[in-house]
């Protein structure tokens, strides 16, 4: 009897111990969750309040910083979904509509029109469409999209770069660990929050004007 | 013929055109290179297409983590039916697994909260904190009723185990060495930075995701096809968070019993149970020599120092390969090649440094700072790897008296199977 008791008091104070071990590790994170990387952009957190942010930890996503992408192709090979949750957006305001895209046509296209030998996206999710005389508008197909970066790498090249990469949030499974943030070549991926998870070229230029 | 010579010119005009353009790329310095068109038709461009992320429902994920957690307790400790722990296991499958695609899951929260331990600038989402102890606190007070019942990757091998072969307790004992070097591999890389390897490796979550690289998706199912026959490989001889659920079931509170009254010692369960988690009955009678055992005890407990100096010398000499791990360390090593003309042609990883303009000499700066860590690393890595072997021997060498068959506390995933073979009833 002695015996068991003995045992049953060194097994209640090493669980007491663990108990103790596992709040005073969860504690200390939640007590400091706030000091999150942030990129001070979504504009919930007040100058007043020591830049903290409201929102805590929870709800940052992932999210590609255009300006660092170097379109290295990975990203739609490396997303643990396929097709990748990276997608291309195109931000209108900043588009020359131009008729001779470097996003839209081969660089060795034979024409300036929709034919499939002359297109840059290996799945023709780029579509092109006449607006008036020079313009012409383009859209992308996100169900074909496959966030390969080709016409991203080419409208950088040769327009104003109104296509780029962005995680399109309502298929990315914000992984604990970004796989192609992991695989990413240039750090282009970052955490921002979720209230605001985009890294829009547009409101870039919105910011600068 | 008249098609042929103007789709030349058109394509001669095009390529002077990008010649142009080129040029023009290079001089151009300005932020965009053509003006915003003015539209005369009244055009107005659409707005971006953002759409919220989908994750919002992660509260809802801490609500069914916690729900499914208590009547897990509740299946195994009260109401002790084989079929409604399965059902739920069913239930859990689908939901974390295939639903919310195996993520966020407790065996890689361990990595999150160990980063965050090490890096003060990274915080843990309440999310995953609750991930990570909620399964810890329900192991010390219930058993492991998260392996029972809720783990995504112990569910998904559980539906699989369909032809359960045992697996001498000897080579079992061997093999559950391999979670603690997992754990400690993990926790180095996390440590050092060089990424979530638990995460990296995880077998079954590409079925969850209906998708992943082709050698993962060939391991899972390799994996499962073992799973067939030697139930639940990856929980016994790969899971690193299931060596915190040992820890912590070995302390449980209270824990699955294989009889509601007493054992009349039959065997049945211990036959059933295909994880070898059933601990036979031990004489009374002493099996050996009082002063013999004490002194191999007293052998062993001198060894285990021992162990601990040879593992971190081990440790210490895999520098090289561990550090590895880090992608840092594999581009500094893939750049000095280059520069010594060893290989051929540039990497995505190559190209994009070198577009970054950082001078070589910092990248090597950094890779050698890197390697002291790992080494260093390595060094306590052996040792918590040779501790573990000298507290494991010990663990074999003491018996201990029992009159039952009892489950294992660390090692019994609380399944349920034995509950179902016990013949005596209430």
């Amino acid at each position: 009897m002695k015996m068991a008791g003995r045992r049953d008091f060194i097994k209640n104070i090493a669980r007491g111990a663990l108990l103790a071990g596992i709040a005073g590790v969860c504690g200390m994170l939640v007590s400091r969750k706030n000091k999150y990387q942030c990129n001070g952009r979504c504009g919930t957190c007040k100058p007043g309040n020591g830049g903290t942010c409201p929102l805590g930890s929870d709800g940052y996503v992932w999210q590609i910083d255009p300006e660092k992408c170097t379109q290295c192709g990975r990203c739609a090979t490396h997303c643990v979904l396929a097709p990748s949750a990276v997608k291309c957006f195109h931000s209108y305001s900043i588009c020359g509509y131009c008729d001779l895209c470097g996003g839209y046509l081969r660089p060795d296209a034979k024409g300036r029109n929709t034919g499939a030998e002359n297109q840059l996206c290996p799945t023709a999710a780029l579509r092109r469409q006449f607006i008036e005389n020079p313009y012409y508008q383009y859209t992308v197909d996100e169900k074909l999209c496959i966030g390969c970066g080709k016409c991203v790498k080419g409208c950088g090249a040769f327009g104003n770069g109104s296509l780029y990469l962005q995680v399109k949030h309502n298929i990315c499974v914000n992984c604990n660990e970004c796989s192609i943030a992991r695989a990413c070549p240039s750090n282009a991926f970052r955490r921002v929050p979720a209230s605001d998870p985009y890294l829009l070229k547009s409101n870039q230029e919105r910011r600068i004007s | 013929m008249i098609s042929d010579f103007f789709l030349l010119r058109v394509s001669a005009s095009l390529r002077s055109t990008i010649l142009l353009l080129v040029f023009f790329a290079v001089s151009a310095q300005a932020e965009f290179r053509f003006p915003m068109p003015e539209f005369a038709s009244g055009y107005q461009h659409p707005p971006v297409y953002t759409p919220a992320p989908s994750n919002a429902m992660a509260g809802w994920d801490i609500v069914v983590l916690l729900a499914a957690l208590t009547l897990a307790a509740i299946f195994v400790l009260k109401r002790r039916k084989r079929r409604e722990i399965f059902l739920l296991t069913l239930f859990s499958l689908l939901y974390f697994g295939f639903w919310r695609n195996g993520c966020v899951c407790s065996v890689g929260s361990i990595q999150n909260v160990a980063t965050g331990l090490c890096n003060p600038s990274f915080g843990v989402p309440l999310t995953v904190l609750i991930f990570f102890a909620a399964p810890l606190i329900f192991a010390l007070l219930f058993g492991r009723v998260f392996c029972a019942a809720i783990c995504p990757l112990g569910a998904i091998q559980e539906a699989v185990a369909i032809k359960p072969v045992k697996v001498p307790p000897a080579v079992e004992k061997v093999l559950s060495m391999v979670p603690y070097i997992y754990l400690g591999l993990a926790m180095l890389s996390v440590a050092l930075g060089s990424g979530f390897i638990i995460c990296q490796y995880d077998p079954f979550v590409g079925f969850f995701r209906m998708g992943a690289s082709s050698s993962l998706l060939i391991v899972g199912g390799l994996m499962l096809v073992l799973g067939v026959f030697v139930a639940r490989p990856y929980c016994r001889f790969l899971c690193p968070y299931g060596v915190l659920l040992n820890w912590a079931s070995k302390l449980s509170r209270r824990h699955a019993a294989i009889t509601p009254a007493d054992c009349i010692q039959c065997g049945l369960c211990a036959d059933s149970c295909p994880y070898n988690a059933i601990n036979k009955p031990v004489s009374a009678a002493a099996p050996e020599n009082r002063s013999r055992g004490a002194r191999r005890l007293g052998l062993l407990i001198l060894l285990v120092p021992v162990l601990v100096v040879i593992g971190a010398g081990t440790g210490g000499l895999l520098r090289e390969p561990l550090s590895r791990m880090h992608p840092t360390v594999r581009l500094a090593e893939r750049i000095a090649g280059e520069e010594l003309g060893r290989y051929k042609g540039m990497t995505i990883e190559s190209f994009a440094f070198r577009a970054s303009d950082t001078p070589n000499e910092k990248l090597y700066a950094e890779a050698v700072t890197l390697k002291e860590k790992f080494g260093r690393g390595g060094k306590w890595l052996g040792a918590f790897i040779g501790f573990v072997i000298g507290c494991k021997l010990i663990a074999v060498s003491v018996v201990r008296k029992r009159t039952a068959y009892e489950p294992n506390r660390g090692t019994c995933y609380s399944c349920g199977r034995c509950f179902k073979y016990c013949p005596v009833k209430e």
